[in-house]
C-alpha cells in the first residue's frame, strides 16, 4: 500500500509538470474559458465516485458515491457544455 | 478476457490523460481552444465508459440514474446561465467537484471501518487529506458564489482573532488527524473532521473583497484539481492522480497571473485583506481633500466628444458587467467606427470576477478578440488616444497606483488612462472601488464624470452618436 502511494507520488509530480509546461502561456482572452474547461476535467472525480458507487450491496459508502455522481456528472456535463458556448463566441472577425 | 479487462481499463486512462493533455494544450490558443474542450470531453468518456466496465461497478441501474440527474442539470445549467454570471458558474461547479471528491474519500472510509479491523495509515492520511482539501473546495465555493450572486454582500468580512481561530481550527483538525491515524474506528471524529475543513473554507473565503476574487476562484479552480487528485491517491488511482495534478498546475498558474497583476502575493490577498477595511478607509481620507472639483458632463456633450475623436480606447470594468452593458458598447463602438473612429478595448487582467470575465462579455456582444488589448499593449499608445472610456472600472485605472506610497494599491499595474488627451468616465456615484481607494483620476482637469447606470447611459450615447 506504502508501495502505491509511492507510485502515486511520482504519477502525480510529474503531471503537475506536465501541467504547467502545457498551460505555460495563456493569452487573457482565455482565461476564462481555461478555467471553467480545467474545471470540468477536474470532474475526473466521476471516476472515483463511479468506483465508490458500485458495489450493489446497499449500504452508505454506495449512497455516498452515488450523490458524488450526480455532483461530478454536473460539473463535467455543466464544466464542458459552458466552456463550449462560450468558445463558440470567440470570433476573429466581424460576423 | 478477465485479466485483460484490468490492462484495458489502465490504458484506457492512459489514453484519456493524453487527451486531457492534448485538450489543455489547445486550449491555450483562440483558434484551436474549442477544438481542445472538445478532445478533453471525448477523454471524460473514455474515462468513464472505462470505469463503468471495471468489475467492481455493479450498480448499473442506480449509476446510469444518477448520470442521468447530473447531465440534465449540469446541461440546464450551461445553457441557462448568462455571461455576466459565469463567475458565479465556475465556482459553483467547483464546488461541487471538491465536494464529489470529499464524498469519495468518506465513502472509502466507512468501507475501511466497516469491513476491515486493520486501516493501513497511508489510506488514513489520504482519506484525511483528501475530506480536508475537498472540503474546503466545497463550502468556499458555495460562499464566493452566495458573494457573486449578491445574497451576501462582497466586502471583506472580518471578526476579531480571525486568524488566531483560524489556526486553532486548523490544529484542531490535525490532532483530530493523528488520533484517527491511531485509531480509525472514530466515526464521530471523522465526522468532526468533515465538519472543521467545511467550517475552514467558509473562513477562508470570508475575509475576501469583492475585488479580490478573480484570484480566490483561480484558486479554487486549483484545489478542486488537487481534491481530485487527493482522491486519487485514497483509491491509488492514476486518472485521477493525473487529471487532478494537471487542473491544480493550471489553477495556480492563473492565480499567479492574477496576483502578479495586483502586484501581490498570493499570502497578502488571502490574508492581509483581513485588515484591507481599516487600511482602506485611512487611505482614502488621507488621499482626498475637500475642494476637489469633478467636471460632470451629459450624454450630449460625451457624445460630442466621442464622435470628434480619432481614437477611443473602451476600458470596461464590472460595473459594466453588472449592468449588463456589453450589447450596448458594442453597439456604441459600431456607431463611432461609422464616424472613422478608431475603436479599440483595453482589458485589465484583473477587470471583473474572474480572469477573462470581460473578454467573455464582449465576445458575447460580437466583439472580435483582435480588438481587445491587454494592458502591457496598450499602454503605450494612450498618449496619442483622444478618448479614453472608462465604463465601471475604478481601482484599474487610478493613478496613485503609480505615485502614491501610502495608497493601499500603490505598485498595482493600471492602464494609464489618465495620459490620454480626455477621459470620460462612467460611474453610477463617487463610491470608492472595492478597495475602499478613492479615485484621483475624478478628479484631474482632463477628466469628465458621466453619472448613471452603464447600460441607459450608452444607450443615450449612441442615440446621440446616430443623429450625427
Amino acid at each position: 500500500m506504502a508501495n502505491g502511494l509511492v507510485i502515486g507520488l511520482v504519477v502525480f509530480t510529474l503531471a503537475t509538470f506536465i501541467g504547467f509546461e502545457v498551460i505555460n502561456k495563456i493569452p487573457p482572452t482565455l482565461h476564462t474559458p481555461l478555467m471553467s474547461g480545467s474545471n470540468a476535467i477536474s470532474g475526473i472525480a466521476i471516476v472515483g465516485a463511479l468506483l465508490v458507487a458500485g458495489d450493489r450491496n446497499w449500504q452508505l459508502t454506495t449512497i455516498l458515491g452515488l450523490i458524488g455522481v450526480v455532483l461530478a456528472t454536473i460539473n463535467v456535463v455543466g464544466g464542458f457544455l459552458v466552456t463550449d458556448r462560450m468558445l463558440q463566441m470567440f470570433k476573429k472577425k466581424e460576423a | 478476457m478477465n485479466e485483460f479487462l484490468p490492462s484495458a481499463i489502465e490504458l484506457s486512462y492512459l489514453v484519456a490523460a493524453a487527451l486531457f493533455i492534448v485538450g489543455l494544450k489547445k486550449l491555450g490558443s483562440p483558434a484551436t481552444a474549442r477544438n481542445g474542450n472538445a478532445i478533453a470531453s471525448v477523454g471524460m468518456l473514455i474515462a468513464i465508459v472505462a470505469t463503468l466496465l471495471h468489475q467492481n461497478v455493479l450498480n448499473y441501474e442506480m449509476i446510469l440514474v444518477a448520470i442521468a440527474i447530473g447531465s440534465a442539470i449540469g446541461a440546464v445549467m450551461a445553457y441557462r446561465v448568462e455571461m455576466t454570471a459565469m463567475p458565479q458558474m465556475v465556482g459553483l461547479l467547483n464546488g461541487f467537484g471538491g465536494a464529489a471528491s470529499a464524498l469519495v474519500a468518506v465513502g472509502e472510509f466507512w468501507r475501511y471501518i466497516t469491513s476491515i479491523d486493520a486501516v493501513p495509515v497511508s489510506e488514513t492520511v489520504t482519506i484525511v487529506l483528501s475530506v480536508l482539501i475537498g472540503g474546503i473546495t466545497f463550502t468556499g465555493s458555495l460562499l464566493a458564489f452566495v458573494k457573486l450572486e449578491g445574497i451576501i454582500g462582497g466586502a471583506p468580512i472580518t471578526f476579531p482573532f480571525q486568524q488566531p481561530f483560524n489556526i486553532t481550527l486548523l490544529g484542531i483538525f490535525l490532532a483530530g488527524s493523528a488520533w484517527l491515524i491511531l485509531d480509525p474506528h472514530q466515526p464521530w471524529v471523522f465526522l468532526g473532521l468533515i465538519g472543521v475543513s467545511m467550517v475552514l473554507g467558509v473562513l477562508f473565503v470570508l475575509p475576501i473583497g469583492g475585488a479580490d476574487t478573480p484570484v480566490v476562484i483561480s484558486l479554487l479552480n486549483s484545489f478542486s484539481g488537487l481534491a481530485a487528485s487527493a482522491a486519487g491517491f485514497v483509491l491509488t488511482n492514476n486518472m485521477l492522480i493525473i487529471a487532478g495534478a494537471l487542473v491544480g498546475a493550471s489553477g495556480i498558474i492563473l492565480t499567479e497571473i492574477m496576483c502578479k497583476a495586483m502586484n501581490r502575493s498570493l499570502a497578502n490577498v488571502l490574508f492581509s485583506a483581513f485588515g484591507s477595511a481599516q487600511t482602506a478607509s485611512s487611505g482614502s481620507t488621507a488621499g482626498v481633500t475637500g475642494d476637489q472639483i469633478i467636471r460632470q458632463i451629459d450624454t450630449e456633450e460625451g457624445a460630442m466628444m466621442l464622435g470628434y475623436a480619432k481614437s477611443v480606447v473602451i476600458v470596461p470594468g464590472y460595473g459594466m458587467a453588472v449592468a449588463q452593458a456589453q450589447h450596448a458598447v458594442r453597439e456604441l463602438a459600431d456607431q463611432l467606427e461609422r464616424l472613422g473612429v478608431e475603436v479599440k478595448y483595453a482589458i485589465h487582467p484583473v477587470a471583473g470576477r474572474m480572469p477573462g470575465h470581460m473578454n467573455v462579455l464582449l465576445a458575447e456582444a460580437n466583439v472580435p478578440y483582435p480588438k481587445l488589448y491587454d494592458m502591457d499593449d496598450i499602454n503605450p499608445e494612450f498618449d496619442r488616444i483622444d478618448v479614453a472610456l472608462v465604463i465601471g472600472a475604478n481601482d484599474v485605472v487610478n493613478p496613485a497606483a503609480r505615485h502614491d506610497k501610502d495608497s493601499p494599491i500603490y505598485g498595482m499595474p493600471i492602464l494609464e488612462v489618465d495620459r490620454a488627451h480626455h477621459t470620460i468616465v462612467i460611474k453610477r456615484g463617487m463610491n470608492a472601488g472595492f478597495s475602499g481607494v478613492e479615485n484621483e483620476l475624478f478628479y484631474q482637469d482632463k477628466t469628465m464624470m458621466l453619472f448613471g447606470s452603464a447600460k441607459p447611459v450608452i444607450e443615450q450615447l449612441v442615440s446621440a452618436v446616430k443623429e450625427f
